[in-house]
């Protein structure tokens, strides 16, 4: 070990590194397009954004290629096979929501369990104006007639990304202004119950009137325009590239998956400048003694309450950008177990640290959609094999389906929690501040 | 820190780059080659599965899953003998339409998949179909009775089962034949069950019976505080829109606080742990009956032996939906097997599998004939009314078939 | 035997009995005083008369006549929130820690004592024609729950909490949540092995479903039998003997002095010679075995259980447990009994006061929204006394 240090120190030095994260990009993209479904050539080509990261290179050539592998690779590669388009989508969605959370419980130290209800106010404001619902506010769910006009035409959704960020900060405020006087674990149990009590009224404010449509979700909800040109000039500058004419749905989920990334660059931006400012002082300082910081003259509530819309607010945004590319809402997906996820990203990438967010919600999402489907469906196609383990001789046709690693998600969030506590707390990319605080060598 | 994370990151990436040199057949994922038309050389065909594997309602989702393997394994033969290598591919959906989505494009991604089972919740099929839609993939819903499924009108879903807007009413029809004059109505506030008991309500109220009360609850263990008014209000029929493992609790208390009315229910009661969980005083008073779409095992013979296979191969009852994922399977092999020989025995275009299941006729299945109409509603859809028998969980095929009604899904 | 029984203190055993007699009758009384004004007034407006219409009564006399029944469900279901409550307050008492994994541990308990009796079911033990027979095995059942779920209660401080012990406020909370998803999953896996299903049932034997009547009454149409299960008295008679013995222990007997003062001050109780790693296992070892317990008269009351059957009723107990005080033992069991009556009297009465618009659906939430009102406006509880942060 000690003798290979100096050559690996030697590789980040001149133009080694340049050279290696243009490499890793290359081979990472050169190999999802050979082999548009191996998981492996994926996991290569996403992991260039760590390189890109982790190497001592210029800030202009970061920022170029960051923008060549997002904004040109990734779309052709993604059109090509929209499963990874999906995969980035749901990264950038959930780095999005833990990016806004982290704000609440890195920053501000405040455990919020119920984050994704204000997910859910923003994904509902956009489903009821944004669909037929108004006028089938008198029917019962089920019930209404399929020919209903829409309220509002799809490219209102871009003033309903503010208004799902107002409402979803205004929601954070009325939960905020009485709660935030609680101590921490109490706090905890408070949000967690107020997640639940928006999942229960999504659920069941379908009488008297019809305003949700209960269990049923809403649907068809709709998507801004994608005008003709927009198609074509992509079809005119990728189409030799992809092997095919892309229709404008496929070109949605570029749309949304874009539509994310900025809102992540915007979140970042924004908490970073929160960070080094005044109020993100005043946040550790509440965060580390909340008795010392009002000795500071520190205005806790307003500054809790900041914390809180500010995070609440992000999530409204996300919830609106969700309701327009799932076209549907539905309470199934605004559930306990979905705040617990967002949590674990957090909490694994390290708390407070804005690089860490991303890289834990990363790790889950792909985790969660790609390894352990990926390694149950392996499974079961050894399943249907005549393979058997070797040196045990056990055939694989006999091993139970109760092994699935699919099931196991629950298991896998309780893992990411206990094993971090206990081992790792200040995640896998810790805050500059927490790293310093906890291994002071 | 820094500096570790970054010898930690360099090390890796030689390794992996290591890695991808040998080829990246060591990868755990299928590698087909090309995205969409499938290669000539490779004949593999898959069926995709798409049901909760994990979390509350795995116990029908991996059914739903067991069911269509089985049908692979028997049915299959025609395909294999004409040099197709069948493979089964299971995505658990969580009961998640996030996860259906995502597990749906996924699917969509993998050209050697032509058909897909599933789902098992109206509110997953109804997102994830539309990613089926746009890729022209032909999804057979084995339990999905949500009318939007199908009144979307894409010409890829398709549904063996009934519709809830016709399931509520045929229950509510043979409500008003016992001469039951009011009812109370409870459901389980998921889009199936609130469904159908929304359809049972307006026919029963079309029929002349007196709504006494309409409630959803989410409660799966106490319902004292739902039974108080239900007593005093005195209906003669209890109606419960949603599943047995509810049910079953919720008759139970309602027997035990003394109410001696009809218990009705829709398919979702269709399981013998309706009385194993229950017990014997579900049968008292009025009985006990459901509507179904899928007949027991006196109506078809095929049932039988398929429970019989179904128990040798997986060690215990198939749960409610299996046979029809069992038919679902069988369907899609139907129609790739058609749509394969059309083409010169090729593997068939997905466009062409979809088609070939709406041209099917008449289709011999275990639990129905299947003729699908232009929206991919069964033409003529069985619907039984079922009466309870006896409390022993094992007789629970010995159940009596009291109506069999005929009924057309309404014009789409 | 005379100096033992010198040792008992009489007044110990018996004041919590005392306190739960004033307690149940006292929110009973209040509740359904509350209850009847809303009924008298609703009878005045659109609501009553809606109800005439439909129901052919006066909603006061459909509210009199059905607040026995709803008053018996409510303390019973109370009761129930209560047992669990009794874990989580024990355990906060102690380390002012939220043992959110208790709900699994609940689910454990339920389990081991559904898998015993199923397992004597096949072996034809049970039903027994001796109905002292079927008490003495759902004796040996619940025991066995609560060892079962003692042990793991022990296991899961080892591993997940005592590494933490020292760390800010919020890691063990963290931990203690990925401890009780951990577990969701792993009963699952456990169930579904032998069978591939993963939901039991409680074996049906002895009288336990066995319906005791009070009395008859009419209401409109109806005749409505007054009464309650066997099973539902058992859930409430064992949960006073558990109040009762932890009462004792943790009162009047020298482990239970170790306890309280771990509870008041670790380090000074570490330097009067008490073993505080032994204490702190020990104190969840009792909550456990209670959860366990608990877990056992759950499956026994409502027959079916799951891996996830845990979530709700621990919710609501934690509840029943800041609304009483937490940390305090009658306390727990005051929060339990309201919290349960008011769930009762909100489902049932819901329906009726609305016309329909919110009806027992909202039941659930009605517990979260009363935590919050106590958390905001008492957070000491009912009986708690104001505590400050501990440093």
């Amino acid at each position: 070990m000690q003798a290979i240090k100096p050559f690996l120190r030697s590789l980040n030095q001149g133009y080694a590194p340049y050279i290696l994260t243009l490499l890793h990009v290359a081979v990472g993209t050169t190999l999802v397009y050979l082999n548009p479904r191996s998981t492996f050539a994926f996991l290569l080509y996403l992991s260039s954004v760590g390189s890109l990261y982790a190497f001592k290179t210029s800030k202009p050539f970061k920022l170029i290629t960051a923008l060549v592998v997002a904004l040109v690779i990734m779309p052709v590669l993604g059109v090509r096979n929209i499963f990874y388009l999906e995969i980035v989508f749901q990264i950038s969605v959930f780095a999005a929501l833990a990016l806004g959370l982290n704000i609440v419980v890195g920053f501000a130290g405040l455990l919020d369990l119920g984050y994704v209800a204000f997910y859910a106010v923003g994904a509902y404001m956009w489903a009821f104006f944004g669909s037929q619902q108004f006028y089938a506010i008198f029917y019962a769910p089920g019930t209404q007639p399929a020919n209903l006009p829409f309220l509002l035409p799809g490219d209102f959704f871009y003033l309903f990304i503010f208004i799902g960020i107002i409402a979803a900060a205004l929601a954070g405020i009325t939960l905020g202004l009485p709660v935030l006087r609680l101590r921490g674990d109490y706090l905890a149990i408070v949000t967690l119950g107020f997640g639940e009590v928006i999942r229960v009224l999504a659920n069941n404010l379908d009488k008297p009137w019809n305003i949700t449509n209960g269990p049923q979700g809403i649907t068809p909800i709709q998507r801004p325009s994608m005008p003709g040109f927009v198609v074509d000039a992509f079809n005119s500058v990728f189409g030799g590239l992809i092997g095919k004419t892309v229709k404008d749905t496929d070109l949605y989920n570029v749309f949304f998956y874009l539509l994310a990334l900025f809102f992540i660059v915007l979140i970042v931006i924004v908490a970073q400048r929160l960070e080094d400012s005044k109020i993100g002082r005043a946040w550790t300082a509440i965060r580390e003694d909340e008795t010392a910081a009002i000795a500071m003259g520190i205005p806790l509530v307003k500054m809790k309450l900041l914390a809180f819309a500010s995070g609440a607010s992000f999530a409204g945004a996300m919830g609106v950008l969700f309701a327009a590319s799932r076209t549907f809402v539905s309470p199934e997906s605004f559930s306990f177990m979905q705040s617990i996820g967002v949590l674990s990203m957090v909490i694994l990438g390290g708390l407070g640290s804005i690089p860490g967010v991303i890289l834990g919600a990363a790790t889950v999402v792909v985790l969660n959609l790609q390894i352990l489907q990926g390694l149950s469906l392996y499974l079961s196609q050894l399943r249907q094999s005549d393979a058997v383990i070797p040196l045990i001789n056990f055939a694989w046709r006999d091993l139970s389906t109760q092994l699935d690693p699919a099931k196991y998600q629950r298991l896998l969030f309780g893992l990411i929690l206990i094993l971090m506590m206990i081992f790792r707390q200040e995640g896998l990319l810790p805050a500059e501040r927490r790293a310093r605080e906890l291994h002071e060598d | 820190m820094q500096k570790r994370l970054f010898s930690l990151l360099a090390a890796l990436m030689v390794a992996s780059m290591l890695l991808a040199a040998c080829g990246a057949p060591a990868a755990p994922a299928t590698d087909a080659p090309a995205a969409e038309a499938p290669a000539t050389g490779d004949k593999t065909i898959k069926i995709a599965t798409q049901s909760p594997l994990s979390g509350d309602a795995s116990v029908i989702g991996v059914d739903i899953k067991r069911g269509a393997e089985l049908a692979l394994e028997q049915l299959g033969g025609n395909l294999t003998g004409m040099g197709f290598k069948l493979e089964i591919a299971p995505f658990d959906d969580q009961a998640n339409p996030d996860a259906g989505v995502a597990n749906a494009k996924n699917i969509v991604a993998d050209p050697a998949i032509l058909c897909v089972v599933g789902h098992y919740n109206s509110g997953v099929q109804i997102p994830s179909s539309e990613e089926y839609h746009n890729a022209g993939l032909a999804n057979v819903s084995p339990a999905n009775t949500n009318p939007k499924v199908t009144t979307r009108g894409y010409g890829e879903v398709n549904r063996l089962v009934g519709r809830d807007d016709v399931q509520g009413v045929v229950g509510a029809d043979f409500a008003k034949e016992k001469a039951v004059k009011s009812v109370f109505i409870v459901h389980d506030k998921t889009a199936y069950g609130q469904g159908i008991a929304e359809f049972f309500k307006q026919q029963a109220e079309k029929n002349g019976m007196e709504v006494l009360g309409f409630e959803g609850t989410e409660e799966k263990a106490n319902f004292d505080a739902l039974l108080t008014p239900l007593i005093s209000a005195n209906p003669d029929m209890l109606y419960f829109g949603g599943l047995y493992p509810q049910a079953s609790v919720l008759f139970k208390q309602a027997r035990e606080k003394g109410f001696m009315g009809l218990l009705m229910g829709p398919d979702g009661m269709d399981s013998s742990d309706l009385v194993g969980i229950g017990g014997a005083s579900l049968l008292d008073g009025s009985g006990l009956y459901y509507s179904t779409v899928s007949g027991p095992a006196s109506v078809y013979a095929g049932t039988a032996k398929f429970v019989e296979d179904f128990k040798a191969k997986f060690g215990s009852d198939p749960q409610p939906f299996a046979a029809q994922a069992y038919d679902s399977a069988a369907i899609c092999l139907a129609a790739i097997e058609q749509a394969a020989k059309d083409n010169g025995n090729n593997t068939p275009t997905r466009e062409a599998v979809a088609k070939a299941i709406r041209a099917l006729k008449d289709f011999p299945g275990i639990t129905g004939t299947y003729t699908f109409n232009s929206i991919g509603d069964v033409t003529l859809a069985k619907y039984f009314i079922i009466q309870v028998k006896s409390a022993d969980p094992a007789k629970w095929s010995e159940n009596a078939v009291v109506q069999t009604l005929d009924i057309a899904p309404p014009a789409p | 035997m005379d100096s033992f029984l010198k040792r008992i203190n009489i007044k110990e055993i018996l004041r919590p009995i005392w306190q739960t007699l004033v307690f149940s009758f006292g929110s009973a009384l209040v509740l359904s005083l509350v209850v009847l004004a809303l009924a008298l007034i609703l009878d005045q407006t659109v609501v009553g008369q809606t109800f005439l219409a439909k129901y052919k009564m006066p909603l006061l006399t459909y509210t009199l006549s059905n607040l026995p029944q709803v008053l018996i469900d409510g303390l019973t279901i109370g009761f129930v929130y209560a047992a669990i409550a009794l874990g989580y307050t024990m355990v906060y008492g102690v380390l002012e820690f939220i043992n959110f994994a208790h709900s699994e541990i609940f689910a454990v308990g339920a389990f081991i004592g559904v898998e015993l009796l199923t397992t004597l079911a096949i072996a034809k033990v049970i039903p027994t024609e001796s109905l002292f027979m079927s008490y003495l095995w759902l004796i040996v059942a619940i025991i066995a729950g609560m060892i079962g779920a003692g042990a793991l209660a022990i296991t899961v401080e080892r591993i997940a909490y005592r590494p933490l012990r020292g760390a800010p406020r919020l890691v063990p909370l963290i931990s203690a949540i990925g401890v009780s998803f951990f577990l969701q999953d792993v009963i699952r896996f456990v169930e579904s092995l032998t069978t591939g299903q993963f939901n039991r049932t409680f074996p049906t034997f002895g009288n336990f479903d066995t319906r005791v009547v009070m009395g008859q009454m009419s209401i409109g149409t109806a005749n409505v039998n007054l009464g309650f299960p066997i099973k539902s008295a058992i859930v409430v008679i064992a949960a006073l003997i558990m109040l009762v013995v932890l009462n004792y222990l943790v009162n009047a007997t020298k482990v239970g002095k170790a306890i309280r003062a771990v509870a008041q001050d670790r380090k000074t109780a570490s330097l009067m010679g008490i073993d505080v790693n032994r204490i702190i296992s020990l104190t969840f070892l009792i909550g456990g075995a209670l959860g366990g317990a608990a877990g056992v008269l759950y499956a026994l009351k409502f027959t079916r259980i799951d891996p996830f059957v845990g979530f709700f009723p621990g919710m609501k107990a934690f509840t029943a447990a800041v609304m009483g005080g937490i940390g305090n033992l009658t306390g727990a069991l005051l929060g339990g009994i309201v919290l349960g009556m008011l769930e009762t009297f909100a489902g049932t009465f819901m329906s009726a006061f609305t016309m329909g618009a919110a009806g027992t659906e909202y039941k659930d939430i009605f517990a979260f929204a009363i935590l919050i009102l106590v958390l905001v406006f008492r957070p000491q509880g009912l009986m708690g006394e104001n505590v400050g942060q501990k440093a």
